[in-house]
Protein backbone atom coordinates (compact mmCIF):
# COMPACT_ATOMS: atom_id res chain seq x y z
CA UNK A 1 0.00 0.00 0.00
CA UNK A 2 1.27 3.64 -0.90
CA UNK A 3 2.20 5.75 2.77
CA UNK A 4 -0.29 7.43 3.93
CA UNK A 5 0.11 11.33 5.06
CA UNK A 6 -1.23 12.61 8.29
CA UNK A 7 -2.11 15.81 7.11
CA UNK A 8 -1.99 17.55 10.73
CA UNK A 9 1.39 17.08 10.92
CA UNK A 10 1.96 17.95 7.05
CA UNK A 11 3.77 21.31 6.39
CA UNK A 12 3.98 21.39 2.61
CA UNK A 13 7.31 21.88 2.39
CA UNK A 14 7.77 19.17 -0.59
CA UNK A 15 10.84 17.42 0.52
CA UNK A 16 8.62 14.43 0.32
CA UNK A 17 8.22 15.29 -3.91
CA UNK A 18 11.47 15.97 -4.23
CA UNK A 19 12.62 12.78 -3.30
CA UNK A 20 9.97 10.58 -4.87
CA UNK A 21 12.06 8.75 -7.45
CA UNK A 22 9.05 8.31 -9.39
CA UNK A 23 7.81 11.85 -9.60
CA UNK A 24 4.36 10.16 -7.93
CA UNK A 25 3.74 12.67 -5.23
CA UNK A 26 2.81 16.11 -6.31
CA UNK A 27 2.22 19.03 -3.91
CA UNK A 28 -1.15 20.39 -4.80
CA UNK A 29 -2.75 23.55 -2.97
CA UNK A 30 -2.80 21.86 0.61
CA UNK A 31 -1.08 18.67 0.69
CA UNK A 32 1.00 16.23 -1.43
CA UNK A 33 -1.09 13.75 -3.11
CA UNK A 34 0.35 10.50 -3.70
CA UNK A 35 -0.79 8.74 -7.23
CA UNK A 36 -0.74 5.10 -8.41
CA UNK A 37 3.07 5.43 -9.82
CA UNK A 38 3.78 4.87 -6.46
CA UNK A 39 5.99 1.48 -5.99
CA UNK A 40 6.16 1.63 -2.03
CA UNK A 41 9.54 2.24 -1.73
CA UNK A 42 9.25 4.08 1.23
CA UNK A 43 11.68 7.31 0.75
CA UNK A 44 8.71 9.86 1.48
CA UNK A 45 7.95 8.40 4.84
CA UNK A 46 12.04 8.70 5.82
CA UNK A 47 12.52 12.02 3.79
CA UNK A 48 9.67 13.60 5.43
CA UNK A 49 11.17 16.33 8.27
CA UNK A 50 8.63 15.82 10.67
CA UNK A 51 7.35 12.10 10.31
CA UNK A 52 3.81 12.70 8.21
CA UNK A 53 3.60 9.82 6.60
CA UNK A 54 2.45 6.79 7.84
CA UNK A 55 4.37 3.64 5.55
CA UNK A 56 2.03 1.84 3.97
CA UNK A 57 -1.12 2.89 5.74
CA UNK A 58 -0.32 0.64 8.25
CA UNK B 1 -12.57 34.90 -22.52
CA UNK B 2 -10.07 32.99 -24.30
CA UNK B 3 -8.72 29.82 -22.89
CA UNK B 4 -5.07 30.58 -24.38
CA UNK B 5 -2.43 33.30 -23.17
CA UNK B 6 0.59 33.83 -25.21
CA UNK B 7 3.64 35.02 -24.11
CA UNK B 8 7.31 35.14 -25.19
CA UNK B 9 8.91 33.73 -22.16
CA UNK B 10 6.89 32.07 -19.16
CA UNK B 11 9.32 31.06 -16.30
CA UNK B 12 7.40 29.18 -13.73
CA UNK B 13 7.84 29.72 -10.07
CA UNK B 14 8.51 32.73 -8.44
CA UNK B 15 11.23 32.46 -5.99
CA UNK B 16 14.26 34.54 -6.32
CA UNK B 17 15.84 32.52 -9.78
CA UNK B 18 11.88 32.74 -11.20
CA UNK B 19 11.72 36.35 -10.38
CA UNK B 20 15.41 37.30 -11.46
CA UNK B 21 15.07 35.38 -14.52
CA UNK B 22 11.51 37.45 -15.75
CA UNK B 23 13.49 40.32 -14.95
CA UNK B 24 16.08 40.09 -17.29
CA UNK B 25 13.77 38.95 -19.96
CA UNK B 26 11.44 41.57 -19.72
CA UNK B 27 14.63 43.86 -19.62
CA UNK B 28 15.80 42.44 -23.07
CA UNK B 29 12.70 43.27 -24.56
CA UNK B 30 10.49 39.74 -24.20
CA UNK B 31 7.12 40.05 -22.98
CA UNK B 32 7.60 37.81 -19.77
CA UNK B 33 4.92 36.31 -17.37
CA UNK B 34 6.57 34.22 -14.15
CA UNK B 35 3.59 32.18 -12.39
CA UNK B 36 3.72 31.11 -9.00
CA UNK B 37 1.24 28.81 -7.55
CA UNK B 38 1.49 30.27 -4.00
CA UNK B 39 -0.81 32.76 -3.07
CA UNK B 40 1.63 34.82 -2.12
CA UNK B 41 5.10 35.39 -3.14
CA UNK B 42 7.56 34.50 -0.48
CA UNK B 43 5.88 32.85 1.79
CA UNK B 44 5.57 30.60 3.73
CA UNK B 45 9.31 30.85 4.22
CA UNK B 46 11.38 27.70 3.69
CA UNK B 47 14.99 29.52 4.20
CA UNK B 48 17.65 29.54 6.99
CA UNK B 49 17.90 33.13 5.70
CA UNK B 50 21.46 33.36 6.11
CA UNK B 51 23.17 35.18 2.87
CA UNK B 52 26.57 37.09 1.92
CA UNK B 53 25.79 39.55 -0.27
CA UNK B 54 28.91 39.36 -2.74
CA UNK B 55 26.55 38.66 -5.68
CA UNK B 56 24.84 42.36 -5.60
CA UNK B 57 27.02 43.70 -9.03
CA UNK B 58 26.58 40.96 -10.69
CA UNK B 59 22.87 41.43 -10.41
CA UNK B 60 22.63 44.79 -10.83
CA UNK B 61 21.39 45.71 -7.54
CA UNK B 62 21.87 48.84 -5.79
CA UNK B 63 20.40 49.34 -2.55
CA UNK B 64 20.25 46.48 -0.53
CA UNK B 65 16.29 47.15 -0.09
CA UNK B 66 14.37 46.31 3.17
CA UNK B 67 14.93 42.85 3.71
CA UNK B 68 18.41 42.61 5.73
CA UNK B 69 17.73 41.41 8.91
CA UNK B 70 21.02 42.09 10.77
CA UNK B 71 24.28 42.32 9.40
CA UNK B 72 26.86 39.60 10.60
CA UNK B 73 30.42 40.42 12.25
CA UNK B 74 31.45 36.74 11.43
CA UNK B 75 30.62 32.92 11.53
CA UNK B 76 31.63 30.66 14.60
CA UNK B 77 32.21 26.76 13.61
CA UNK B 78 31.78 24.42 16.89
CA UNK B 79 33.01 21.10 17.20
CA UNK B 80 30.88 18.48 19.25
CA UNK B 81 33.06 18.46 22.17
CA UNK B 82 32.85 22.68 21.87
CA UNK B 83 36.05 23.88 20.66
CA UNK B 84 35.24 26.95 18.66
CA UNK B 85 36.52 28.33 15.50
CA UNK B 86 36.21 32.31 14.56
CA UNK B 87 35.71 33.32 11.16
CA UNK B 88 36.16 37.00 10.77
CA UNK B 89 34.00 38.45 7.75
CA UNK B 90 36.10 40.68 6.15
CA UNK B 91 34.45 44.56 6.07
CA UNK B 92 36.47 45.92 2.81
CA UNK B 93 34.27 45.22 -0.19
CA UNK B 94 30.83 43.59 -0.35
CA UNK B 95 31.39 39.87 1.57
CA UNK B 96 29.42 41.24 4.46
CA UNK B 97 27.28 38.22 5.97
CA UNK B 98 23.65 39.09 6.78
CA UNK B 99 20.53 37.24 7.65
CA UNK B 100 17.78 38.15 5.08
CA UNK B 101 13.79 38.10 5.75
CA UNK B 102 13.37 35.97 2.72
CA UNK B 103 9.28 37.20 2.06
CA UNK B 104 10.76 40.55 1.57
CA UNK B 105 13.43 39.63 -0.34
CA UNK B 106 11.26 37.49 -2.63
CA UNK B 107 8.85 40.40 -2.69
CA UNK B 108 11.65 42.68 -3.40
CA UNK B 109 12.98 40.57 -6.02
CA UNK B 110 9.63 40.29 -7.74
CA UNK B 111 9.36 43.83 -7.77
CA UNK B 112 12.48 44.97 -9.14
CA UNK B 113 11.19 42.45 -12.55
CA UNK B 114 7.74 43.98 -12.36
CA UNK B 115 9.55 47.12 -12.44
CA UNK B 116 11.24 45.97 -15.50
CA UNK B 117 8.46 44.87 -17.47
CA UNK B 118 7.48 41.24 -16.85
CA UNK B 119 3.78 40.05 -15.74
CA UNK B 120 3.42 38.04 -12.36
CA UNK B 121 0.48 35.69 -11.71
CA UNK B 122 -0.14 33.81 -8.26
CA UNK B 123 -2.12 30.97 -6.80
CA UNK B 124 -1.53 29.90 -10.56
CA UNK B 125 -0.04 26.54 -10.27
CA UNK B 126 1.42 24.52 -13.74
CA UNK B 127 0.08 20.97 -13.75
CA UNK B 128 1.84 20.44 -17.33
CA UNK B 129 3.71 21.18 -20.25
CA UNK B 130 2.41 22.04 -24.07
CA UNK B 131 4.34 20.08 -26.06
CA UNK B 132 4.88 20.37 -30.42
CA UNK B 133 6.95 18.08 -32.05
CA UNK B 134 9.25 17.29 -29.02
CA UNK B 135 9.71 21.17 -28.14
CA UNK B 136 8.09 22.88 -25.02
CA UNK B 137 5.91 25.17 -26.27
CA UNK B 138 3.75 26.38 -22.84
CA UNK B 139 2.38 25.20 -19.69
CA UNK B 140 -0.93 23.73 -18.47
CA UNK B 141 -1.77 25.82 -15.50
CA UNK B 142 -4.81 26.23 -12.81
CA UNK B 143 -5.31 29.48 -11.08
CA UNK B 144 -8.45 29.35 -8.54
CA UNK B 145 -9.98 26.63 -9.90
CA UNK B 146 -9.74 27.60 -13.57
CA UNK B 147 -7.75 25.12 -15.89
CA UNK B 148 -6.14 27.12 -19.03
CA UNK B 149 -3.10 27.25 -21.54
CA UNK B 150 0.15 29.60 -21.54
CA UNK B 151 2.23 29.47 -24.52
CA UNK B 152 5.30 30.85 -24.81
CA UNK B 153 8.41 30.54 -26.77
CA UNK B 154 10.45 29.85 -24.28
CA UNK B 155 10.14 28.30 -20.32
CA UNK B 156 11.97 28.99 -17.87
CA UNK B 157 11.67 26.18 -14.77
CA UNK B 158 11.93 27.83 -11.16
CA UNK B 159 10.27 25.50 -9.67
CA UNK B 160 13.18 24.77 -6.53
CA UNK B 161 14.01 21.43 -5.05
CA UNK B 162 10.85 19.80 -5.95
CA UNK B 163 10.80 20.66 -9.58
CA UNK B 164 7.84 19.26 -11.33
CA UNK B 165 8.82 21.04 -14.35
CA UNK B 166 12.54 19.40 -15.00
CA UNK B 167 10.58 15.82 -14.64
CA UNK B 168 8.50 16.48 -17.06
CA UNK B 169 10.77 17.60 -18.99
CA UNK B 170 12.72 14.90 -19.13
CA UNK B 171 15.60 16.56 -18.21
CA UNK B 172 17.13 14.51 -14.98
CA UNK B 173 15.83 12.06 -12.96
CA UNK B 174 15.87 11.08 -9.56
CA UNK B 175 18.23 12.69 -6.33
CA UNK B 176 20.54 9.97 -4.92
CA UNK B 177 19.05 10.14 -0.86
CA UNK B 178 22.79 10.71 -0.17
CA UNK B 179 22.50 13.85 -1.81
CA UNK B 180 19.16 15.39 -0.07
CA UNK B 181 19.47 17.25 3.61
CA UNK B 182 16.24 17.34 5.09
CA UNK B 183 15.28 20.38 7.67
CA UNK B 184 13.61 21.40 10.08
CA UNK B 185 13.73 24.69 11.79
CA UNK B 186 12.28 27.34 14.17
CA UNK B 187 12.30 30.69 14.50
CA UNK B 188 12.72 31.32 18.18
CA UNK B 189 12.92 34.23 20.31
CA UNK B 190 13.50 35.08 23.88
CA UNK B 191 17.33 33.15 23.63
CA UNK B 192 20.69 33.79 24.84
CA UNK B 193 23.54 33.61 21.97
CA UNK B 194 25.77 36.33 20.45
CA UNK B 195 23.60 38.07 17.90
CA UNK B 196 26.66 39.07 15.84
CA UNK B 197 27.11 35.53 14.34
CA UNK B 198 26.07 32.95 12.82
CA UNK B 199 26.89 29.35 14.65
CA UNK B 200 27.20 26.32 13.10
CA UNK B 201 27.69 23.14 14.86
CA UNK B 202 28.83 19.90 13.59
CA UNK B 203 28.94 16.15 14.13
CA UNK B 204 26.48 13.55 15.10
CA UNK B 205 24.07 15.58 16.78
CA UNK B 206 23.19 16.46 12.64
CA UNK B 207 24.48 13.10 11.22
CA UNK B 208 26.13 14.42 7.39
CA UNK B 209 24.97 17.49 8.18
CA UNK B 210 24.87 20.56 10.81
CA UNK B 211 22.55 22.91 13.07
CA UNK B 212 22.59 26.73 12.60
CA UNK B 213 22.06 29.35 14.80
CA UNK B 214 21.29 32.81 12.28
CA UNK B 215 20.29 35.66 14.06
CA UNK B 216 17.49 38.01 13.46
CA UNK B 217 17.56 40.35 16.43
CA UNK B 218 19.28 40.47 19.68
CA UNK B 219 16.81 37.91 21.29
CA UNK B 220 15.35 35.89 18.45
CA UNK B 221 17.29 33.64 15.29
CA UNK B 222 16.46 31.37 12.84
CA UNK B 223 17.54 27.84 15.02
CA UNK B 224 18.03 25.08 12.25
CA UNK B 225 19.30 21.73 11.56
CA UNK B 226 19.91 19.17 8.13
CA UNK B 227 20.21 15.87 8.32
CA UNK B 228 21.59 13.78 5.55
CA UNK B 229 18.62 11.54 4.08
CA UNK B 230 20.53 8.52 3.82
CA UNK B 231 21.14 8.39 7.47
CA UNK B 232 17.37 8.38 8.68
CA UNK B 233 16.05 5.25 9.11
CA UNK B 234 12.10 7.08 9.78
CA UNK B 235 12.47 6.30 13.30
CA UNK B 236 14.27 9.67 14.44
CA UNK B 237 13.10 12.75 12.32
CA UNK B 238 15.24 16.11 11.37
CA UNK B 239 12.69 17.69 14.02
CA UNK B 240 13.60 15.32 17.00
CA UNK B 241 17.46 15.85 16.34
CA UNK B 242 16.27 19.55 16.19
CA UNK B 243 14.88 19.61 19.62
CA UNK B 244 17.35 17.68 21.02
CA UNK B 245 20.33 20.11 20.27
CA UNK B 246 18.10 23.05 21.52
CA UNK B 247 17.25 20.75 24.72
CA UNK B 248 20.95 20.93 25.16
CA UNK B 249 22.29 24.43 24.48
CA UNK B 250 21.85 26.63 27.43
CA UNK B 251 21.31 29.58 25.17
CA UNK B 252 18.45 28.03 23.72
CA UNK B 253 16.56 25.45 25.68
CA UNK B 254 14.55 28.42 27.73
CA UNK B 255 13.55 30.24 24.17
CA UNK B 256 10.12 29.77 22.41
CA UNK B 257 9.57 28.73 18.91
CA UNK B 258 7.39 31.27 17.18
CA UNK B 259 7.62 29.83 13.86
CA UNK B 260 8.60 26.28 11.77
CA UNK B 261 10.05 25.48 8.73
CA UNK B 262 9.79 22.25 6.77
CA UNK B 263 12.52 21.52 3.76
CA UNK B 264 14.63 19.44 1.84
CA UNK B 265 17.51 21.03 0.11
CA UNK B 266 19.73 18.79 -2.69
CA UNK B 267 23.49 18.81 -2.01
CA UNK B 268 24.43 17.02 -5.93
CA UNK B 269 26.79 17.44 -7.76
CA UNK B 270 26.21 19.87 -10.23
CA UNK B 271 23.71 18.62 -13.23
CA UNK B 272 24.37 16.77 -16.27
CA UNK B 273 21.63 18.83 -17.94
CA UNK B 274 19.81 22.16 -17.59
CA UNK B 275 17.99 22.69 -20.80
CA UNK B 276 15.73 20.63 -23.26
CA UNK B 277 14.09 22.23 -26.26
CA UNK B 278 12.08 25.03 -25.01
CA UNK B 279 13.09 25.30 -21.64
CA UNK B 280 15.78 26.11 -19.33
CA UNK B 281 16.13 24.99 -15.80
CA UNK B 282 17.33 28.03 -13.40
CA UNK B 283 17.92 27.57 -8.99
CA UNK B 284 17.20 24.96 -6.81
CA UNK B 285 15.02 23.21 -9.95
CA UNK B 286 18.58 23.04 -11.49
CA UNK B 287 20.39 21.91 -8.58
CA UNK B 288 23.12 24.31 -8.66
CA UNK B 289 22.78 24.68 -4.55
CA UNK B 290 26.40 25.02 -2.41
CA UNK B 291 26.45 21.70 -1.43
CA UNK B 292 28.70 22.43 1.55
CA UNK B 293 26.90 25.27 2.85
CA UNK B 294 23.21 24.16 1.37
CA UNK B 295 22.92 27.89 0.13
CA UNK B 296 21.06 27.91 -3.23
CA UNK B 297 20.19 32.03 -3.77
CA UNK B 298 23.45 33.33 -4.75
CA UNK B 299 23.69 30.18 -7.42
CA UNK B 300 20.25 30.46 -8.59
CA UNK B 301 20.28 34.29 -9.17
CA UNK B 302 23.27 34.19 -11.26
CA UNK B 303 21.89 31.67 -13.33
CA UNK B 304 18.60 32.94 -13.70
CA UNK B 305 20.40 36.07 -15.11
CA UNK B 306 21.85 34.66 -17.71
CA UNK B 307 18.95 32.52 -18.20
CA UNK B 308 16.54 35.91 -18.66
CA UNK B 309 19.41 37.29 -20.60
CA UNK B 310 19.21 34.15 -23.36
CA UNK B 311 15.42 33.75 -23.61
CA UNK B 312 15.04 37.07 -24.52
CA UNK B 313 17.99 36.56 -27.35
CA UNK B 314 16.65 33.34 -28.73
CA UNK B 315 13.39 34.86 -29.15
CA UNK B 316 14.94 37.93 -30.87
CA UNK B 317 16.38 35.27 -32.78
CA UNK B 318 13.30 32.99 -33.11
CA UNK B 319 15.45 30.00 -31.75
CA UNK B 320 13.99 27.39 -28.65
CA UNK B 321 16.27 24.61 -30.03
CA UNK B 322 18.41 22.75 -27.14
CA UNK B 323 21.14 23.88 -29.10
CA UNK B 324 20.72 27.14 -29.18
CA UNK B 325 19.90 26.83 -25.29
CA UNK B 326 22.53 25.52 -24.83
CA UNK B 327 24.78 28.69 -24.74
CA UNK B 328 22.70 29.49 -21.28
CA UNK B 329 24.17 25.94 -19.66
CA UNK B 330 27.84 26.82 -20.77
CA UNK B 331 27.66 30.68 -19.43
CA UNK B 332 26.53 29.02 -15.81
CA UNK B 333 29.38 26.01 -15.87
CA UNK B 334 32.21 28.91 -17.41
CA UNK B 335 30.87 31.03 -14.08
CA UNK B 336 31.02 28.54 -10.98
CA UNK B 337 30.88 24.96 -12.39
CA UNK B 338 33.89 24.24 -10.94
CA UNK B 339 33.29 25.53 -7.22
CA UNK B 340 30.31 23.35 -7.12
CA UNK B 341 32.55 20.05 -7.80
CA UNK B 342 35.20 21.06 -5.49
CA UNK B 343 32.61 21.93 -2.75
CA UNK B 344 30.77 18.57 -3.66
CA UNK B 345 34.02 16.73 -2.79
CA UNK B 346 34.93 18.28 -0.02
CA UNK B 347 31.20 17.69 1.45
CA UNK B 348 31.76 13.55 0.76
CA UNK B 349 34.61 13.99 2.23
CA UNK B 350 33.24 16.19 5.61
CA UNK B 351 30.41 13.38 5.94
CA UNK B 352 32.69 10.88 6.61
CA UNK B 353 34.27 12.68 9.36
CA UNK B 354 33.70 11.17 13.15
CA UNK B 355 33.14 13.55 16.32
CA UNK B 356 36.46 13.25 17.32
CA UNK B 357 37.99 13.96 13.97
CA UNK B 358 35.96 17.38 14.37
CA UNK B 359 36.91 18.34 17.37
CA UNK B 360 40.43 17.95 15.46
CA UNK B 361 39.98 19.66 13.02
CA UNK B 362 38.23 22.48 14.56
CA UNK B 363 40.91 22.62 17.30
CA UNK B 364 43.72 22.99 14.10
CA UNK B 365 41.87 25.28 12.71
CA UNK B 366 41.03 27.67 16.03
CA UNK B 367 44.59 28.34 16.26
CA UNK B 368 44.57 30.06 12.88
CA UNK B 369 43.31 34.04 11.64
CA UNK B 370 40.82 33.19 9.58
CA UNK B 371 39.26 36.25 7.78
CA UNK B 372 36.98 34.35 5.21
CA UNK B 373 34.69 31.73 4.91
CA UNK B 374 36.41 30.27 2.06
CA UNK B 375 37.15 26.19 1.61
CA UNK B 376 40.09 27.26 0.40
CA UNK B 377 41.15 28.69 3.81
CA UNK B 378 40.60 26.02 5.74
CA UNK B 379 41.61 23.34 3.72
CA UNK B 380 44.97 25.22 4.07
CA UNK B 381 44.76 25.59 7.74
CA UNK B 382 43.79 21.70 7.77
CA UNK B 383 46.61 20.82 5.88
CA UNK B 384 49.16 22.57 8.34
CA UNK B 385 48.36 19.88 11.45
CA UNK B 386 46.55 17.17 9.15
CA UNK B 387 48.65 16.74 6.39
CA UNK B 388 47.68 13.09 5.68
CA UNK B 389 43.68 14.28 5.92
CA UNK B 390 43.92 16.75 3.34
CA UNK B 391 45.80 14.09 1.05
CA UNK B 392 42.61 11.88 0.90
CA UNK B 393 40.98 15.06 -0.32
CA UNK B 394 43.29 16.34 -2.87
CA UNK B 395 43.05 12.74 -4.35
CA UNK B 396 39.31 13.13 -4.67
CA UNK B 397 39.63 16.43 -6.72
Amino acid sequence: MSPELVIEKCMRCGACSGACPVNAIFLEEHSPKVSDECTECGLCVKVCPVGAFRPGGA
Amino acid sequence: MSDTLEYDVLVIGGGPAGSTAGRFSARNGARTLVIEKRQEIGSPVRCGEGISLSWLDELDIKDVGPWVSRYMNGARIYSPSGYVLEIVEEYAGDEVGCVIERDLFDKDMARRAAMEGADFMVKTAATGLLWKDGCVVGARVKQLGREFDIKAKIIIGADGFESQVGRWAGIYTAIPPKDIMTCFQYRMTGIDVDPDYTHFFMGSGAPGGYAWIFPKDERTANVGLGVQFSRLDGSVTPKDYLDRFIAGHEGLKNGEAIDMVAGAVSVAHPPERSVADGIMLVGDASRVVDPITGGGIINGMKQARMAGELAAEAVDQGRSDHEYLKRYEKRWRERFENKLWRNYMAKEKAMQLDDVMYDKIVDALSELDLRKVRVETILEGVRRKYPELIKEFEDMM
